[in-house]
Parts: C-alpha cells; structure tokens; sequence
C-alpha cells in the first residue's frame, strides 16, 4: 500500500538533491534555475500527496498556482540571462559583480 | 498480484526514475544532456502524480513544464554559447560542502517523517470519485468558485510575465538599417518628383567645336 510518507519522503529527497545541486554549480546560472525548478516540483510533489491524503482540494489547487508562478519566473529569469549574456558575454556568477554586492 | 502491490511496484519504478534524472540534471557535464534530464525528472513526477489521481495537475505539469517552460530552457542553453569547461569550475571544490548540506537536511527531514509515520497513513479513497465528479471538475469547481480571486491574480502574473520578458530582450539597434513603413505612406509625390515646364527647342547648331576646350590640340 502507498502511504503518505512514500511521498514525503521522495519529496524530501528531490528538495535535498535541488539544494545540493546549488552548492556544486556555482558557476552556471542555468543549472542553478534548474536547481530551483526541482525544489518547487518537490514541493508541489508534497502538495498532491496531501491534497490526496487530507481529501482537500486547496493543495491541488495550490499546485496550480505554483506552476503558473514558476512559468513566469522561468520566463523572466531566461529573459534577464539573455540580456546578461549580451551585455556581459557571460553567465558565470562569479564574475557578475558589478554591483559589489 | 493485487492492484495494491501494483501500484507499489510503480510507485518504485517512477520514483527511482525521478530520483536518478534529478541526481543526473545536477551532476551532467552538458547542460543540453541536464535540461534532457530534468524534463524526464518532470514526466516521471507525472506518472506520480497520475498515481495519486490528479490527472489535470499531472498532464498540466507535462504541457507546461515539458511543453514550454524546458523548451524555453532549451533555446536559452542552445543560444548562448557557454563555455562549458569552466563552467565546472568549483564542481569538485563545493562537492563536498553540497554532499554534507544535502545529506544533514535528508537526514533530519526523513527523521521526522519517520517518527511521524510509524502509524501507516494509508492514502484514502480518492475524494473526487467519492464527490462524484472527475478530478479537472473537482479542482475547477473549487478553482472558480472558492479561489476565483487568486485565479484572476495568476492570470495578471502570466500576462506582466510575458510583457516583461519581451520588455527586457527588446532592443533598438543604432546600426542596423530598417525600412519605416509609417514614413513610408506619408511621403507625397511633389516631394520626390518636380515637374518643369520648357519650350521644346531643338539645341542651336552654332555651338562650333572650336568652342569646345577639349577638343583643342595640346600645346
């Protein structure tokens, strides 16, 4: 039988490889959106399994929200790495610092 | 082999797929080969969700996510042209600083679940079928009902979304040379053509080639 902690517990494993990912790729900004890509999934991987489990319809619709949201960051972010790529001829982090943040 | 014990077998079966696609994206040399990665990561989360019973979230994560976002991702990667040598630069430095976060974190997270789960949570019956209804009019009933606010509000991201992408790639160039259509259909005929009037006179004959300094022989 499926319980809810199958589910959890491969969320959680997703959400801890997305966090390693960022560690390791330092240096390229797609890989790091990817990254970011794989925690929203794990965390909408946990919405559906309780939206399941509780019989509530909020999580499912929440999942919805999300993938709309993170449609229009993708969007975005594509949009700013294009226009820094053209102006910069590069999209290794540590060398975007311009702002000496 | 009960239906139970099936869906276990592919509960396995996907979440190895997913697990091992997602351990591939961040850890892929290519980064064509890690966006090929994370879309299989997408469709085997699909079939997870398809398992579960949420049929429209599972077919919308493939249209949206395979469909268009990981596209989007695939030109961006195909278009730039990154040097992939040192973009790995530091893999190996911040390896074990990843390895030691990521596993502290799964560690800590499956602890909590375990002692959360030592009572098997059994998933229910799927509350769409018990409301009688399948699951898209299960979630759109509450989506334009219950959320129809929220609903509105996404629908103003999605929009601010694509006119600030085509705001922030937009560009003017200064030299690149470009018809103006606008101009094009103002511009009137007297100003590019000026009709003269003149007597049809033939050219006097009296011009004599003696007049003409060319034709003159060279001291």
């Amino acid at each position: 039988m499926i319980t809810l902690a199958h589910y959890i517990v491969l969320g959680a494993v997703l959400f801890c490889i997305a966090v390693a990912g960022l560690f390791i790729n330092r240096k390229n900004v797609i890989v790091l959106l990817m990254s970011i890509e794989l925690m929203l999934l794990a965390v909408n991987m946990n919405f559906v399994a309780f939206s399941r489990f509780l019989g509530d319809v909020s999580g499912q619709v929440f999942v919805f929200f999300i993938l709309t949201v993170a449609a229009a960051e993708a969007a975005i972010g594509l949009a700013i790495l294009v226009l820094l790529f053209r102006n910069r001829s590069t999209i290794n982090i540590a060398e975007i610092d311009s702002m000496k943040g | 082999m009960t239906p139970e014990l099936l869906q276990l077998i592919c509960f396995y079966a996907f979440s190895f797929v997913t697990v091992a696609a997602a351990l591939s994206v961040i850890t892929l040399k290519n980064t064509v080969h890690a966006v090929l990665a994370l879309v299989l990561t997408f469709f085997s989360s699909a079939c997870l969700w398809m398992l579960l019973d949420a049929e429209f979230l599972a077919l919308a994560l493939i249209v949206v996510y395979v469909g268009a976002v990981m596209v989007l991702f695939l030109f961006v990667v195909m278009m730039l042209d990154i040097d992939q040598e040192k973009m790995r630069e530091g893999f190996v430095k911040f390896l074990p600083v990843g390895l030691i976060v990521a596993a502290v974190m799964l560690v800590e997270m499956l602890g909590l679940i375990g002692v959360r789960a030592m009572h098997a949570q059994v998933m229910g019956a799927d509350p769409a079928a018990a409301a009688g209804v399948s699951n898209t009019a299960w979630l759109g009933l509450a989506l334009y009902t219950k959320f129809l606010l929220p609903f509105e509000i996404a629908a103003l991201i999605l929009t601010v979304g694509v006119v600030a992408a085509v705001a922030l790639t937009l560009r003017q160039r200064t030299d690149a040379r470009h018809e103006s259509a606008s101009q094009q259909v103002k511009v009137n005929p007297r100003d590019r053509v000026r009709l003269v009037k003149m007597e049809a006179v033939r050219p006097s004959e009296s011009v004599s080639p003696s007049q003409n300094p060319s034709q003159e022989p060279q001291p």
